[in-house]
């Protein structure tokens, strides 16, 4: 039972990583994208593409917390409290990046969407990494499961950093690659190109920042890159690999929509790769996954609740994910600078 | 010591005989270690300020899919455009609302772990469950209401209707589940007490908690007469202001007509409330009333001042024999007085007290509002004509959120010092982190940059003319 429970988290995980990751990573592009002007036709894409999905892609990481609050009470708790400053700061960042972005969507002049665009984008990049050093404190074992307190070390050590920078550089690499797909559906020629060249660059900064990380690792926490790099571990690293260099060749020849989940697949192998070099461990060197396990009752009534739920929730995320992909949720494109009609939803014809 | 229920028998809760009271074998201090902070006063006002932030929200979320898709069913009966333009906006209204409480809910959750991170360790096992349906709930509101709000005029007209119906069946799902947690918090079951270890979690039986239903149902009308009220203000000032054709006057009716059913109902809700917290915590309902002894035929005094040193309530205009009356709906009833637990197990009577009695007079105003609309509409079917009834609506929406406030107050610093009740204090479950102080001034100032900007954005929409559907017909 505790194995299914963390198996949910590792879904969830992945899922938030991939898909949360992504409208992270397009804030990345946003604050990128260069002045009003010259940013304005990647801005309004990404406002577009997102505006639909970003709710249901952030409540992952709620799901996440919950299970893991009522799985693995004590491992939560020790975490909440070792890493409670990275944690609350993404959290501040979650507040403006959600208000900023779910507002920028009415601005009314330049300066109130110069305003909120950058709240929405800076936060969007800062996210992501407090949460990649929260899973490098973890994943290094510097998280203490008896009497925890608050640790500047672990969240400011070389392993979490490496992940935090990771993180924002996966979050961007699948950002690039899903606008270039989504300014393709929008006929935009010029969006699909600008985007196809930020993932190749993406995909290879990633790719190098990968190798960098693993080396990190390996200084800064031995067991971790041990379990990294064998048996189960290895595998999932190296299915990571084909998967990001898979990815790479279908952006490559312009294949965006296989290379969606091929880019989805890199990032849920690290994460998968992480729990499994973990075994049997929870906490790395504190706390073992059948320790930090509540009670059966407790695991059995949330598998069936989270199972029941699943049931619901796949086939109506495959709609709303089907709807989207086919463009019917759709709002007409228009470059973000030139956009200041408010109450845009659904209020324009067609494309 | 088990915190189950009884067959038969709605909890087990300690007999109110001051013999019994709380022994220190019932009560946890937490499975992270001895970490306690005696004064939780920096945790407590973070949560606070966050759950006020969150709260009105949530009234949104119960409320305003069902007023949507209420109007969008008249548009769909009648084919009238202005019906279409309205449930459009609102709809509208509501994404934007559902994702500002996306993001104060997180706070939340996230603050559970940052601030009462023992809570969590030893309790999460017992509770969490609702959470997790809660997690799901939220997840199929966050699906639908992105379909419907983005999917109008794109999606075929009965399937777009059809996906309304999920984001109004998952606000309540959601909420019943938070609530079904506070419930729990204020009257616990569903695990045992070994030692001052948690002991076979019962998680179903501690979601299903006596303290659910009344809390639910309370917190469900008072989001109709939150959202109801609010809604209504923004388009009697409208009336007012002469605007006055369908598609204002169906904002206006359907909206006040949600929140005057609701507030009547309230009324005899809070009631059975009233009851349940004087028979399951009595020491609750003698702080609301600043009651120092246990008293029969208890009066009910408005206004004056409790003295927590000697034990007194000053001044104040005494009403005899209504206390009993209200709490045990007897002239003649017993009232359990605050002195039958030790001065440390009391909450902060004064507070505790100017809130109840705040959200009882709001509350009893907006009943009265309530029933003269609906009084008026069913005699004479019209609107009421004066100008100060439609003053009196724009007045009760903010009303209505200091009585929504001081509701929470009443109930959650009456449930101090305890985080379980009569379980685990307050001072247990805190974080034994420093820098509370920083990590509230940051928030305070993110919550003011985030109400300016959704309070700014709002009045512009409201000032925007209706949608397309009004200029083409």
């Amino acid at each position: 039972m505790a194995e299914i429970c963390l198996g949910f988290i590792v879904l969830g995980l992945t899922a938030y990583g991939v898909l949360g990751g992504a409208d992270f990573g397009a804030g990345f592009w946003d604050l990128t994208a260069g002045g009003d002007r010259r940013g304005g036709r990647v801005r309004g894409l990404v406002q577009r593409s997102m505006s639909p999905v970003w709710e249901a892609n952030h409540v992952w990481l709620i799901f996440v917390l919950v299970i893991a609050w009522t799985a693995f009470p004590l491992a939560f708790g020790a975490i909440f409290t070792t890493l409670a400053v990275p944690l609350f700061l993404a959290a501040l960042g979650i507040i403006l990046r959600g208000t900023a972005f779910a507002l920028r969507g009415q601005a009314g002049t330049m300066r109130e969407a110069r305003l909120l665009g950058a709240t929405f984008a800076l936060s969007s990049v800062v996210v992501p990494f407090w949460f990649g050093t929260v899973l490098g404190g973890i994943a290094s074992g510097r998280v203490r499961a008896r009497d925890p307190a608050a640790d500047v070390d672990a969240w400011l050590n070389s392993t979490s950093i490496a992940i935090g920078v990771l993180a924002v550089l996966s979050g961007a690499y699948l950002a690039a690659v899903f606008l270039a797909g989504d300014a393709r559906r929008a006929e935009l020629p010029d969006l699909e190109r600008a985007f196809r060249a930020r993932a190749l660059g993406a995909g290879a900064v990633t790719g190098a920042a990968a190798m960098v990380a693993l080396l990190v690792v390996r200084s800064d926490a031995r067991p971790l890159f041990d379990g990294l790099t064998s048996g189960s571990g290895l595998a999932a690293i190296i299915v990571s690999a084909l998967a990001g260099i898979a990815t790479l060749a279908l952006v490559w020849t312009e294949r965006f929509d296989i290379a969606r989940g091929t880019a989805a697949l890199a990032v849920a192998a690290v994460i998968a790769g992480w729990v499994l070099a973990n075994e049997p461990d929870l906490l790395p060197g504190q706390l073992t996954i059948d320790a930090a396990a509540a009670a059966n009752a407790t695991l059995t009534a949330l598998v069936v609740s989270i199972g029941l739920g699943l049931v619901i929730l796949l086939p109506s995320l495959y709609y709303l994910y089907g709807l989207v992909l086919r463009g019917r949720l759709d709002q007409a494109y228009e470059p973000l600078d030139q956009r200041f009609r408010p109450l845009s939803a659904g209020d324009e014809e067609q494309p | 010591m088990t915190h189950s229920a009884p067959a038969g028998r709605g909890s087990l809760r300690r007999v109110p005989d001051p013999g019994l009271l709380v022994l220190a074998a019932d009560q946890v201090t937490g499975a992270l270690g001895d970490n306690v902070a005696p004064d939780a006063i920096e945790a407590r006002r973070m949560q606070a300020l966050s759950l006020a932030v969150h709260i009105p929200l949530v009234c949104f979320g119960i409320a305003f899919p069902a007023m949507f898709m209420f109007v969008h069913g008249l548009y769909l009966r009648t084919g009238a455009p202005h019906y279409k333009a309205l449930a459009k906006r609102w709809s509208k209204v509501a994404l934007i609302l559902f994702a500002v409480g996306v993001v104060t809910g997180t706070i939340l959750s996230f603050e559970f772990g940052l601030l009462w991170p023992d809570f969590m360790a030893t309790f999460g096992d017992v509770f969490g469950l609702a959470f997790g349906l809660e997690g799901v709930s939220f997840f199929v509101e966050a699906i639908f209401i992105a379909i419907y709000v983005y999917g109008w005029d794109r999606l075929p007209e009965r399937t777009h209707f059809l996906t309304g119906i999920p984001v109004v069946i998952a606000g309540v799902a959601g909420s019943f589940n938070v609530i079904a947690v506070n419930g729990w918090m204020n009257n616990p079951q569903g695990f045992d007490v070994v030692d001052g270890q948690v002991r076979d979690p019962r998680p179903w039986e501690a979601l299903l908690n006596d303290n659910l239903w009344h809390e639910l149902v309370h917190m469900y009308l008072a989001g109709y007469i939150v959202a109801g009220f609010i809604v209504a203000g923004v388009y009697a000032a409208a009336h007012l202001r002469g605007r006055r054709d369908a598609y204002h006057r169906t904002g206006l009716v359907v909206a006040l007509s949600f929140a005057a059913l609701a507030a009547p109902a309230q009324v005899i809700v809070g009631d059975w409330a009233g009851r349940t917290v004087a028979e399951k915590q009595p020491v609750k309902l003698a702080a609301f009333e600043g009651l120092p002894e246990t008293t029969q035929g208890a009066p009910f005094t408005i206004g004056g001042w409790y003295d927590e040193d000697t034990n007194q309530l000053n001044g104040g205009i005494e009403i005899p024999k209504l206390l009993s009356l209200l709490a045990t709906h007897d002239p003649n009833g017993t009232v359990q007085g605050l002195g039958t637990v030790p001065a440390d197990d009391r909450p902060p009577v004064n507070i505790v007290r100017y809130a109840f009695h705040t959200m009882i007079g709001i509350g009893t105003a907006l009943a009265t509002l309530g029933a003269l609309f609906v009084l008026v509409w069913w005699r004479k079917r019209r609107l009421p004509r004066s100008r100060w009834f439609y003053r009196a609506v724009m007045a009760a929406g903010p009303l209505a959120l200091v009585a929504l406030i001081a509701g929470w107050i009443t109930t959650e610093v009456g449930r101090q010092p305890w985080i379980v009740y009569e379980v685990m204090r307050v001072s247990d479950a805190v974080t034994g982190n420093d820098g509370l102080e920083v990590g509230f001034a940051a928030l305070v100032l993110v919550y003011l940059g985030l109400g300016g900007a959704v309070a700014w954005l709002l009045r512009r929409l409201a000032a925007r003319p209706p949608e397309r559907e009004l200029a083409r017909s």
